[in-house]
């Protein structure tokens, strides 16, 4: 017997390859990834950890900056080396081996240092759309963070050591539309109905039902009800306490039919409508939404403006005209308790309205696109649509400087209030600095020879002290942290940099989609501990 | 083969990264741990782990073990290699489908990493009896079956040794378990019979989702509801191939999403795709490469915690979310006194005496505290035993199918009597202690 279904274009191969993260970032977040190309410098272990995670699901391409011939050491923690790579450019070694991973993706090397590069080639970072780095010197670091910084692209510097990870991301601005939150309370405007709203719960009579009806009649519409009816006793307030949302709960409890003896039906659409009494809180702005309409990028487009900020003064003026104070309207309706023709119908006023926002949001983009002269094309009715159905959970990230932690004033003023707790991961931060330090005055990482552990202990407590001092901060607490760190002798281990490779790749991710926020700005990973932590420097 | 520190100067250098971590004191030790090259040597030439699941976590946990030192390494899996692994599946390539996920997988890694020595089974692990898990060291799991993961557990547990009521500690084969879906994972160490096992917590493993029958056929509002309508109801009554459903049949996917956008379309229903109605069908769970390469990461490194002491292990359980930042959790999961698998607890349960068989057995398949899939029950009573109940024997099911609707009473149950249970989600027998009690109470 033949299929008559029609064949659908989402059974092409590659949709059947991505299918399991297609789920999640959608065909856009696919395209986005798959027109992306970034860089890594070094291709130690770490490195080639975060360009696995890169690879498999797609990203266009990837560029590899690494000077260093391939040691015993690296075939000792890096997969894409094969144990006759040694002596053999590190760059083109594991180019080869990433490669095979995916066939769509392209992927070329250079193999000079990136100090070489940014000497001989400064346009050479200009295009990418995240560059990463890989145990890189303090020199270099504050050279590249300043021009990368310039070009706005988003920089990941991050290091794998012993049994600790480390991250700091840079990015100038970053904006995230949908941010996927874990849960989102449903956007139903009881407190503020819309006129078809309005017009549709009026009319819906539940006094008058048999229990079967009556068991049917969605939640949104027994709690727009009873809400009417309390505000009526309170000043037409929403119930913030506890003692008024339970007040709020009787009057909805009082509405469950009873059966002859007089005990209450079980009726679950009434108990959803308890339960939602809870999440019941005043449409109004949210605080970081607000910060976004605030914003002097918001405020003042230039013909430079990007979509977001363009889409956010459609907002902002949105919110203070048709919008009467609110965001558009969401939309979308969760499910819940209902016969299916009233959930449909609620659920058609719902969606209805949110498309009528999201036409006059539109003709607003258009509006502006005009007067900055930007092309009508810039922004698709699309793109407005997506934008409305998010505005609520909306993110903007307003980074530093990587170069600005080497100024000891701005760090100073950074570091010191994290450094108050005597437990806190940063600590690791401070002791990868005193390891730079080191190696600018030894040459070699401390503890790297069996025999020189004792005395490098004394001397990367010096620099370590020293550079607290720099910072105007106390002593470390305990000597521990400097015996361990020197203990590792520079060494990797495969599992933290699999670890932090993988958590890596995903903040990439994040920043190439534009879709889930990204950590800001510093991460630690304690395999010790198998902790993680995040800091704001 | 080739020791680690025994003459051989580029292995010797090439393992330089974990010699400084296993042949120096550190501050951060676990108390047991000396510093010494025999540690290495015994990661290295004694030690045996196995890895279940060659999928996603599994092929990941390959390789992160081997470069941890681990060489003798078997691993489980009972899969073949589908298109769809490939997007994370990393020892895969496209022409390896088809082929065993465990064969290719081992055969990979064995072949660029110099020393290791992966043995693959093409096997399920029900294959597999008490000799051969007792082999082991350390167990690491990368399933994504709940029913394989209580089965292992019940395995490993059944290995352990009790000497006069007190657990001999040297029987203890430490299990990693780890799980992901999405951006979200967790790990988990167990020490069984010491520390929480997975039955211990069936509470942080969320029913499958599942629909009500009557919102299928009567008030259907989402799309997943019409797609569950045509899967349910229609395919059996129109079977348009005369087969069972087959998720990995385009035609089969493509009958259900034409009829079920049908049936959406009759009540206005928005938002049945195709994408959606493999999704339902399939019961597919999202995964990206990087929570898997973060999730099996992390148990490697306990197991090498566990395998060196180098440090005290996770104690015992860890979430792990990068939807919003990097977000971890970790926090000791407590033993259920009662554990179903590792408490030495005999179990009761309770029943009305007018409660029919089929009551009872719901009530195993849905309670929290047993969650069963398809339990057999044979009852114990004068010596001789009596199959009530046992779906996975066709011949027996048929004989016994009558007794689902007689109550305990009518079959001759009486207080106390023992109930011999056995299910997919464990290796052993359970027990259960009847308690009947009077209808009328
Ligand atoms: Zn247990």
């Amino acid at each position: 017997m033949s299929s008559p279904a029609p064949k659908s274009p989402e059974q092409s191969e590659k949709n059947k390859k991505y299918d399991r993260q297609l789920r999640l970032w959608g065909d856009h977040g696919q395209a986005a990834l798959e027109s992306a190309h970034v860089c890594l410098i070094n291709a130690n272990g770490l490195g080639t950890e975060i360009l696995k995670s890169l690879i498999l699901p797609g990203i266009g391409a990837f560029t590899i900056v690494d000077g260093e011939k391939v040691t015993e050491e690296d075939i000792g923690c890096n997969f894409f080396l094969d144990h006759d790579s040694v002596g053999k450019s590190r760059a083109q070694a594991t180019i080869q081996l990433l490669l095979e991973l995916n066939p769509d993706v392209r992927g070329d090397y250079v193999d000079e240092s990136v100090e070489q590069v940014l000497e001989n080639n400064p346009d050479f970072f200009n295009n990418f759309s995240v560059v990463i780095s890989t145990q890189i010197s303090e020199r270099v670091i504050i050279r590249l963070s300043k021009k990368l910084w310039e070009l706005e692209i988003p920089f990941i510097a991050c290091q794998s050591y012993g049994f600790i990870g480390y991250a700091r991301i840079q990015v100038q601005e970053h904006t995230v539309i949908e941010t996927h939150p874990d849960n989102e309370v449903p956007d139903l405007r009881l407190d503020k109905p819309f006129p078809s709203l309005k017009e549709l719960i009026d009319s819906i009579d539940i006094s008058k039902m048999e229990l079967k009806d009556h068991a049917h009649v969605p939640y949104v519409v027994i709690l727009y009800k009873c809400l009417q009816q309390w505000q009526q006793e309170n000043e037409g307030q929403i119930p913030k306490t506890y003692r008024e949302k339970e007040s709020l709960r009787k009057l909805i409890r009082a509405e469950i039919l009873n059966n002859d003896d007089g005990i209450p039906h079980d009726e679950e659409n009434f108990e959803e409508a308890i339960k939602a009494v809870n999440t019941l809180a005043p449409t109004n702005i949210p605080s970081h939404v607000r910060e976004i309409l605030d914003d002097e990028s918001c405020i003042n487009l230039t013909s430079k403006s990007k979509p977001f900020w363009i889409m956010a003064k459609a907002l902002r003026e949105f919110v203070e005209n048709e919008g009467a104070g609110a965001l558009p309207l969401r939309g979308t309706l969760p499910d819940m308790t209902a016969d299916t023709e009233r959930y449909i119908h609620l659920q058609q006023v719902y969606h209805s309205q949110a498309a009528k926002d999201a036409e006059v949001m539109f003709r607003r983009v258009q509006q502006l696109l005009r007067e900055i002269n930007q092309s009508p094309d810039s922004i698709t009715e699309k793109d407005v649509k997506l934008f409305c159905k998010h505005t609520s959970t909306m993110h903007l990230v307003r980074g530093s400087c990587i170069a600005d932690d080497y100024d000891n004033k701005i760090f100073a003023q950074k570091l010191a209030p994290h450094l108050e707790d005597p437990e806190s991961a940063l600590v690791y931060a401070v002791l990868l600095r005193g390891v730079d330090r080191f190696r600018i005055a030894h040459g070699t990482y401390p503890g790297e020879y069996d025999d020189q552990v004792e005395p490098d202990i004394v001397k990367l407590k010096s620099c370590v002290s020293k550079l607290l001092n720099e910072w105007s901060c106390g002593p470390l607490a305990k000597d521990d942290y400097v015996h361990e760190i020197c203990r590792y002798g520079g060494g990797e281990l495969h599992s933290i940099s699999a670890f932090v490779g993988g958590c890596i790749a995903q903040e990439t991710i994040k920043f190439i989609t534009s879709q889930y926020k990204p950590i800001h700005n510093t991460f630690i990973y304690d395999g010790i501990t198998s902790n993680t932590a995040s800091f704001t420097l | 083969m080739m020791g680690s520190g025994d003459g051989s100067d580029n292995l010797h250098h090439r393992w330089s990264h974990l010699r400084k971590i296993l042949e120096r004191p550190g501050p951060f030790c676990h108390p047991d741990f000396e510093a010494s090259p025999e540690t290495l040597n015994f990661l290295m030439n004694s030690c045996k782990i196995l890895v279940i699941g060659a999928g996603g976590l599994g092929c990941e946990l390959l390789k992160d073990l081997a470069y941890m030192g681990f060489r003798n390494i078997h691993v489980i899996d009972m899969d073949t290699i589908e298109l769809s692994n490939l997007n994370r599946q990393f020892l895969f390539r496209h022409k390896d489908i088809g082929k065993s996920k465990a064969e290719v997988a081992a055969n990979f890694i064995n072949t660029r990493i110099q020393g290791c020595h992966v043995v693959p089974h093409f096997s399920k692990i029900q294959d597999f009896d008490e000799s051969f898990y007792r082999q082991f060291h350390i167990v690491v799991c990368g399933l994504d079956s709940i029913v394989a993961r209580r089965w292992i557990n019940g395995m490993i547990i059944s290995l352990l040794n009790y000497e006069n009521g007190v657990l001999d500690t040297c029987s203890i084969i430490p299990i990693i378990d780890g799980g992901t879906e999405g951006f979200k994972g967790n790990v988990r160490v167990i020490l069984p019979g010491m520390t929480a096992c997975i039955d211990c917590t069936l509470d942080l493993f969320p029913p499958q989702i599942t629909y009500p029958l009557c919102t299928i056929a009567n008030t259907p509002r989402l799309p997943e509801h019409c797609i569950e309508y045509v899967k349910v109801i229609q395919w059996p009554k129109e079977n348009p191939w005369s087969v069972p459903i087959d998720g990995d049949d385009p035609q089969h996917i493509s009958w259900i999403y034409e009829k079920s956008s049908e049936r959406a379309a009759q009540f206005s229903i928005p938002g049945v795709t195709y994408r959606l109605v493999q999704g339902v069908v399939k019961n597919i769970i999202p995964a990206v490469a990087s929570t898997n390469a973060v999730v099996a990461a992390a148990c490697a490194t306990e197991a090498f915690k566990l395998a060196t002491s180098c440090c005290l292990p996770l104690n015992n359980y860890m979430v792990f979310n990068d939807l919003e930042g990097v977000y971890t959790y970790a926090y000791e999961a407590e033993r259920k006194e009662d554990c179903l698998a590792c408490s030495q607890v005999p179990q009761k349960i309770e029943f009305k005496a007018d409660c029919k068989l089929e009551e009872l057995i719901a009530h195993l398949c849905e309670s929290a505290q047993f969650r069963m899939r398809s339990p057999g029950i044979t009852t114990q009573t004068g010596g001789h035993s009596r199959t009530l109940y046992m779906s996975t024997v066709a011949s027996i099911e048929q004989q016994t199918r009558g007794n689902l609707r007689r109550t305990l009473q009518e079959l001759g149950l009486s207080d106390g009597d023992q109930l011999l249970v056995a299910d997919p989600t464990s290796p052993n027998t359970v027990v259960l202690q009847l308690k009947l009690l009077n209808s009328t109470t």
